[in-house]
């Protein structure tokens, strides 16, 4: 039933991954999956660290960053006729620069995996990336380097030209890093990273150093990592500084969690909702950042389990049979949220418009409706709609905690009974 | 004479400028129970921590099997044969029983840093995981986190992640540390059982736990092993008693 389950799993994460670009035909659409791909390999090293190791990294992006600035290097010379290696294989360069650079700063950070891990990888990515301004020639200081992934040996005609063939690619590499990762999870070294996370004190007096353990777990998600860097190197055919910068590291952190760590296939979820937010709520508004941070407050706060914690109990829920009576909390949630957010995003996106845009014009156009951030009884009927509305939410939102608690108490009593 | 399974020779541990391990001397013969019991305060859990490789010693030796293993770290110790339980049940708690026993057993059958064989494939090691969840009487909650437990079972669980190790010399701490009469009563026969064969040394309040399992008994005070007989000699010993006097453990041990 399990491994049916599985296969299911697996056969379907892998048709999804065919079919999505002829379900999203555009050019602009392929870029996005493209994108989302490398943002689930990312994701997914990512969150060896972090959810199966515990090791809050705050360095990431000088794995993934190294390895793009491999493959690029890499590129040019297969370019300049000096390297002949197939375009298809360059992010296996990537993996190698992003292993190696692990290997070589891994031992030092992974002694501990609290406070200290986090600062010392915190000092680790802002000495590469200060390193990286210091180096024009290797890293192309602002301008970044360029490259063209339309070079060598073209097999059966594929020469990466057109979006769709380089998503294929990824879409080759996501599949096979997902299932090595997932496979990585079920060895003994695997299963010994989740115990040196739980306890890394009874760790070692099951006879396995962590420090050992937490080494090799770094220097394995340092590759997976270099592979999502070349990925990323093809597919922009430029890599700048800003690959290596403290903000990438960061978003690894934030999706990862916004995605789900305790859940294998969480950051898959994260990479997708990583690029959804820098490629369209950017476009959306441009207070997105703020509502990013209001979304991770609220998941930190509301759901540390992150979205795919969320499915996850909803299932649970849904099989022992829960659901009944949490549908009308649910429906009442239905109806409350969206008018609340409704009304504090247009709260904010006046408040944006007064701050940048006002001297050119009062009026913002929000949901078409014109609104004059110059007239007070604006700001009063926004303020007071959202107010509502925010009540509301808040009443639905207390119901549904209540019942919500009293299911997981009830579902964990029966499983109890039925052990 | 064998070399003794455990020897501890003249350790030293100080806290800043508090020395509460002052000198303590104790042989472990190989196969033998040996119960270490002391007033609160005496150092018996820093005595476990020093010959674990928790703490480091100030000074003083620890022999394991005639090899010096003071200074090592806990998993060296632990490779060479050395188990041990703690007080503070000290598990993985968001593993499973079967998945908590199955890393105790891993290191030993040689399965190490694997990263290239799948668990699910290892039948020696998951049978064996099994023998163990199954002694332990947990067979019932083998997949449910250690983290969920009762304490009891969580204490059957500590016991079992030390002893499945299979190291032949097995220091608890208070294995029976907050349990009821009726609990401690099932749980001794358990301690005894998945024992058999090993060297033990335990730390125990209990003296009906000390008495219905040691064949010696080491008093700790201060610091310092003041006595180390069979029971009934360590009971009539004026030193133990005086040490002891006042104390709900003398009323114990004057019966």
């Amino acid at each position: 039933m399990a491994a049916r389950m599985r296969t299911l799993c697996w056969g379907g994460f892998g048709l999804l991954l065919i079919i999505a670009p002829l379900l999203f035909r555009s050019s602009l659409a392929h870029t996005v999956l493209s994108q989302m791909g490398i943002a689930i390999i990312a994701c997914l090293s990512y969150n060896l660290l972090f959810g199966q190791g515990g090791m809050l990294s705050f360095g990431h992006a000088m794995f993934t960053g190294l390895g793009a600035y491999a493959t690029i290097h890499a590129l040019n010379a297969v370019g300049a006729g000096s390297l002949p290696i197939p375009v298809s294989l360059l992010p296996l360069v990537g993996g190698m620069v992003g292993l190696l650079s692990a290997a070589l700063m891994g031992w030092l950070p992974t002694k501990t995996a609290g406070t200290t891990f986090a600062m010392i990888t915190l000092g680790l990515g802002e000495l590469v990336w200060a390193a990286s301004l210091m180096f024009p020639g290797v890293f192309g200081g602002e301008a970044g380097i360029p490259g063209n992934r339309v070079t060598g040996a073209r097999p059966f005609g594929i020469s990466f030209g057109p979006q769709i063939q380089l998503y294929y690619l990824i879409a080759a590499y996501v599949l096979a890093c997902t299932a090595l990762l997932y496979l990585f999870t079920r060895t003994p070294l695997g299963r010994m990273l989740n115990a040196v996370r739980d306890n890394p004190e009874r760790a070692a007096f099951v006879g396995y150093n962590p420090q050992v353990v937490r080494y090799i777990a770094f220097v394995v998600a340092g590759f997976f990592a270099g592979v999502a860097g070349g990925l990323a190197a093809l597919n922009f055919e430029i890599v700048t500084t800003e690959v290596l910068s403290m903000e990438r590291s960061g978003a690894y952190l934030l999706f990862v969690f916004l995605g789900g760590s305790a859940v294998f296939f969480g950051p898959v979820l994260g990479g997708v909702l990583m690029v959804l937010a820098f490629v369209w709520l950017s476009a959306l508004s441009q207070a997105w950042l703020l509502y990013l941070g209001l979304l991770f407050i609220w998941m930190v706060m509301a759901a540390p389990g992150g979205l795919a914690g969320v499915l996850v109990q909803n299932m649970r829920a849904w099989t022992q049979g829960q659901w009944p009576r949490l549908k009308w909390s649910y429906l009442w949630l239905v109806l409350t949220v969206p008018p609340a957010l409704a009304g504090v995003a247009t709260l904010i996106e006046m408040l944006y418009h007064l701050q940048l845009n006002a001297e050119f014009d009062p009026v913002l156009t929000f949901a078409r409706m014109p609104l004059d951030t110059s007239h007070a009884a604006t700001w009063l009927g926004v303020s007071g709609f959202a107010v509502v509305a925010l009540g509301l939410l808040a009443m639905a939102w207390r119901r549904f905690a209540a019942q919500w608690l009293q299911a997981q108490a009830d579902m964990r009593l029966r499983s109890g009974d039925s052990l | 004479m064998s070399t003794p399974a455990l020897e501890i020779q003249d350790l030293h541990k100080s806290f800043g400028k508090t020395e509460v391990i002052r000198g303590a001397s104790l042989s472990v013969v190989a196969g033998e129970r040996l119960a270490l019991i002391g007033p609160n305060g005496a150092g018996k859990s820093t005595l476990f921590n020093l010959v674990s490789g928790r703490l480091p010693a100030t000074k003083g030796q620890v022999l394991l099997r005639g090899q010096p293993i003071s200074g090592l770290a806990p998993q060296q110790i632990q490779r060479l044969g050395l188990a041990r339980s703690f007080q503070i049940t000290n598990l993985f708690p968001t593993l499973s029983v079967f998945e908590n026993i199955r890393c105790s057993v891993l290191w030993q059958m040689g399965y190490r840093y694997n990263l290239f064989l799948f668990l699910s494939r290892l039948t020696a090691v998951n049978q064996r995981a099994d023998e163990w969840v199954q002694r332990l009487g947990l067979q019932a909650r083998r997949d449910v986190p250690a983290g969920q437990l009762t304490y009891a079972e969580q204490r059957a669980l500590e016991l079992g992640v030390t002893c499945a190790s299979g190291a032949p010399v097995v220091l608890l701490d208070e294995p029976t540390a907050g349990m009821s009469r009726a609990e401690t009563e099932y749980f001794i026969p358990l301690i005894r059982e998945i024992t058999q064969g090993k060297t033990l040394l335990v730390v125990e309040h209990d003296m009906d736990v000390v008495f219905g399992l040691a064949d010696r008994v080491a008093v700790l005070v201060r610091g310092e092993v003041i006595a180390c007989d069979v029971p009934e000699v360590v009971r009539a010993n004026p030193k133990v008693q005086e040490s002891y006097l006042g104390s709900a453990l003398g009323a114990s041990l004057q019966k």
